[in-house]
């Protein structure tokens, strides 16, 4: 998996191409996002729009990510999910605990808010 | 077939098994489902069951009868109580970074059995039924 981070008026956007799962992007995506929570940043958008495969694994990963911000008084949503995905966070009903978006634009605009 | 407890083998394992679909006509998404049942299984095996010790393997069958897709997933690990499974969609457990992986095969695939086989490890058997199906049906309940 590749990432990607681009600060949009102080949210930071993580893109990420490619698959999450397990022993491949799982671990990498942890490490992004906590290395964005250690060095202070509560507003986290990820765009999923290339991501082409996730796993349980992967799934378990952005949960704990979720948690993390959380934790520190900040927010994490989710960008573009793909429908594949989108189904899988569907039957876990984990679709209900992110915030999701198909606008970047609304999306920056929630987090104003 | 017997694989080394490595997860790069996850994609090798889906790849045969995309290849022994091919011909079928399956809608896309429902292979997709299977060959994501087909990965968590074996995720299932190498990391819970195996501990990721490349030293053990991972004992594998697939075949097709009649409209039946059949997997066998075999590890040579310790073995567990299916039962005794934690409910991913308990409210308590919701938030938790694991334990997904037995209800997705459950969700995606028709009949997910387990067993502790007679020569060590925990077998998992997944069956799909591959006949009359259509893209409605394709897609995860």
């Amino acid at each position: 998996m590749k990432t990607n981070v681009r600060d949009a008026g102080g949210v930071q956007v993580v893109e990420l191409k490619g698959k999450i799962t397990i022993g491949s992007g799982d671990v990498q995506l942890r490490e992004t996002i906590n290395k964005l929570v250690d060095s202070g940043k509560k507003h986290i958008l990820v765009e999923m729009k290339e991501v082409t495969t996730i796993d349980s694994s992967g799934i378990g990963e952005l949960v704990g990510c979720y948690t993390s911000v959380t934790n520190k008084g900040g927010k994490l949503k989710l960008l573009h999910l793909p429908p594949k995905i989108n189904d899988v966070l569907t039957v876990t009903q984990l679709i209900t605990v992110f915030d999701v978006y198909e606008s970047e634009s609304e999306a920056l605009a929630s987090f104003r808010g | 077939m017997s694989l080394s407890s490595r997860f790069e083998n996850i994609e090798m394992v889906q790849h045969l098994c995309s290849k022994l679909l091919e011909g079928r006509d399956i809608p896309e998404e429902l292979r997709h489902w299977i060959l994501m049942a087909v990965r968590e299984g074996l995720a299932n095996a190498i990391k819970h069951g195996n501990q990721q010790d490349q030293s053990k393997h991972v004992h594998l069958e697939m075949d097709i009868v009649g409209d039946t897709l059949a997997i066998s997933i075999r590890d040579e690990g310790e073995g567990f109580e299916p039962e005794e499974v934690a409910d991913p969609l308990a409210p308590e457990n919701r938030l938790k970074t694991s334990g997904r992986g037995i209800f997705y095969m459950r969700t995606f695939m028709d009949d997910v059995r387990f067993r502790r086989h007679a020569s060590g490890g925990m077998e998992i058997v997944l069956k799909k039924n591959l006949g009359a199906l259509n893209e409605k049906e394709g897609k995860p309940a």
